[in-house]
């Protein structure tokens, strides 16, 4: 049984975002990267499938580019197999990168049967990448799953959709599943797993290698910048109980008069 | 002028109102509007209104329920029998799941999640936030035509269409193709309030709620105020509400009129998700809290005390 894990490194949920001078991206060089929070539970899930199959064999695949190679080592250090490297720059676009994961699920000439990746990815937040792959490979998908069970090679999960409801499908294998938060509980990695992480197999190639060239470019990003600030609010003092009615009563009137909104 | 398709999804008999936002700020372009299934005529006409030609309704075996394969294969075959440079839809559960099936069905470009647009001599441009809000930049689309685009939900807000549409409604015979992964069962959520995502106005609560009992009091303020209740990371983290109910980088990301933060420290990944709210108040024991940054009205208090207040002094307001 193959198993694909699909990972992306993301700045930390706690980065002060700082547009390059000239817009075209981001300042990159004091990031700290992380795993894609969505990814640890594909990848867990992925390892859960293998404790029950113990003949699985997981490989973690990443679009990205090298300076940092966090993710997949974190990845085998939960106990991913093996890792596979496509060198690329970090704003390439959701189809692109699609398209190199399908190259790249190719050329390690492994047939899928499972195909996970995390929602969405927490840069671009683009939600498109485990869908578009799945029809590039002509595969059943489902997104946004926070419940798994297989039996054989039927799946089936349940997806969370808007108010918290869920829709539970069921399919056979090969299908690409992009796993939420809920789904399970993500393990560290133990000391152990990190050593044994640095001798297991890193497989490296270009965007050449795996058929993707600028051509496949669908979604062009410019002029980035922070969002415009909101100019200094209101703040009142209610720490004083004798005074906290007349604030509140204060506030709420405020939002009727001045802000409109109720 | 760009000839322009807008899916709608029907919730309750209604369209959703994410495509009347989209149809009135497509208002210069030629916008048509197609659905799964029946919609009445007081539905064509609100959309006409906004601006639709034609409603096209499709019809056919096995899309009485969402499925990625069976919508995107009836949409790809009724988009390849037309002539569209665009197809607009929601970035609501479904468009974010079927949106991407169906530009790849055409090798095509699908801009996510886009807060504002415009058209320039029939070619689109768009703005979007990433990094869950903390930078917006221009995205606009390339490649093989059509082009695709997901519209957030409470972005673009209402604008008139100064033009209406003929809103000619009409059936078509679709086909849903082969479908493997299907629903086999809808697992009903515990409240009917409307999604975070979508709500005009949200209450949320954060680590100094102390635990899920005490999420009542919010509550009672959301039934007064017709709110939809969510949570911070550190409170969903906690135990004390569901993940479906998280504000924040990792959670939803929000932009409804009206945001109520109780007990909300403001970590930057929770003002991420929720910073385009039109109006925020915050209220917090702490009166150095992030949040107050970000605050257009700040109380600085005991949440258990002010929380039961202002439910009050809304219920007087609103005359409930």
């Amino acid at each position: 049984m193959n198993i694909f894990v699909c990972v992306k490194q993301v700045p930390d949920t706690e980065t002060k975002i700082v547009p390059t001078a000239d817009g075209s991206f981001i300042e990159t060089s004091s990031i700290k990267w992380i795993m894609n929070p969505y990814d640890e539970f594909a990848v867990e899930q992925a390892l859960l499938v293998k404790q029950s199959n113990p003949a699985a064999n997981v490989t973690v695949l990443r679009v990205g580019s090298v300076k940092d190679t966090e993710a997949l080592r974190t990845a085998m250090a939960m106990g991913a197999d093996d890792a596979f490297l496509v060198e690329a720059a970090d704003n390439l676009d959701s189809y692109s990168i699609a398209k190199a994961l399908k190259g790249a699920i190719e050329k390690t000439g492994k047939k899928p049967d499972l195909i996970l990746a995390g929602k969405q990815a927490i840069d671009d937040d683009c939600l498109q990448v485990p869908q578009v792959l799945a029809e590039m490979l002509n595969l059943p998908s489902v997104s946004v799953i926070v419940g798994f069970e297989l039996a054989g090679a039927t799946v089936k999960v349940k997806r969370e959709v808007e108010g918290g409801a869920l829709e539970v499908y069921e399919m056979s294998t090969p299908c690409v599943l992009a796993c939420n938060k809920g789904l399970n509980t993500p393990r560290y990695a133990s000391l152990p797993g990190i050593m044994k992480a640095k001798k297991k197999p890193m497989a490296q190639h270009s965007l050449a290698d795996v058929g993707v060239s600028d051509a496949d470019r669908r979604v062009k990003y410019s002029q980035f910048k922070l969002p415009p600030e909101k100019p200094a609010g209101k703040k009142f003092d209610a720490t004083d109980a004798a005074k906290q009615k007349e604030v509140v009563s204060q506030v709420v009137g405020l939002l009727r008069t001045e802000a409109k909104v109720i | 002028m760009a000839n322009v398709l807008v899916f709608t999804e029907v919730h309750d008999g209604k369209v959703k109102p994410v495509t009347l936002e989209i149809l009135g700020k497509l208002a210069g372009q030629s916008a048509d509007v197609a659905v799964f299934g029946d919609l009445g005529a007081d539905q064509v006409a609100e959309l006409a209104k906004h601006g639709a030609q034609n409603v096209h309704k499709l019809k056919g075996a096995n899309l009485d329920k969402y499925s990625p394969e069976g919508y995107s294969n009836a949409l790809a075959e009724f988009i390849k029998s037309k002539s569209y440079d665009y197809v607009f839809g929601g970035a609501t559960s479904m468009g974010k799941d079927l949106l991407p099936r169906l530009a790849t069905k055409f090798n095509a470009g699908l801009a996510s999640d886009v807060v504002n647009f415009i058209f320039e001599g029939g070619t689109f441009a768009g703005t979007r936030p990433l990094f869950a809000g903390k930078c917006l930049a221009k995205v606009e689309v390339t490649g093989p035509k059509p082009h695709f685009v997901s519209i957030r939900p409470n972005a673009l807000g209402m604008t008139a269409n100064p033009t209406a549409g003929a809103g000619t409604a009409a059936d078509v015979n679709a086909n849903a193709g082969d479908i493997r992964a299907a629903i086999k069962d809808i697992i009903k959520a515990a409240s009917t309030k409307v999604d975070l995502t979508e709500a005009n106005i949200i209450v949320t609560g954060g680590r100094a709620m102390k635990n899920a009992e005490n999420f009542k009091i919010l509550e009672q303020m959301a039934d007064v105020i017709g709110a939809t209740v969510g949570a911070s990371r550190a409170a969903v983290d906690s135990g004390f509400a569901p993940h479906a109910m998280q504000v924040g980088q990792t959670g939803k990301t929000v932009a409804p009129s009206l945001y109520i933060a109780c007990g909300v420290s403001g970590a930057i990944q929770h003002l991420a998700g929720m910073r385009t709210s039109k109006v925020i108040v915050a209220i917090n024991s702490d009166p150095d809290a992030p949040i107050f940054t970000k605050a257009d009205y700040g109380i600085v208090g005991d949440l258990f005390q002010i929380v039961p207040i202002m439910t009050e002094e809304f219920k007087k307001l609103l005359g409930k």
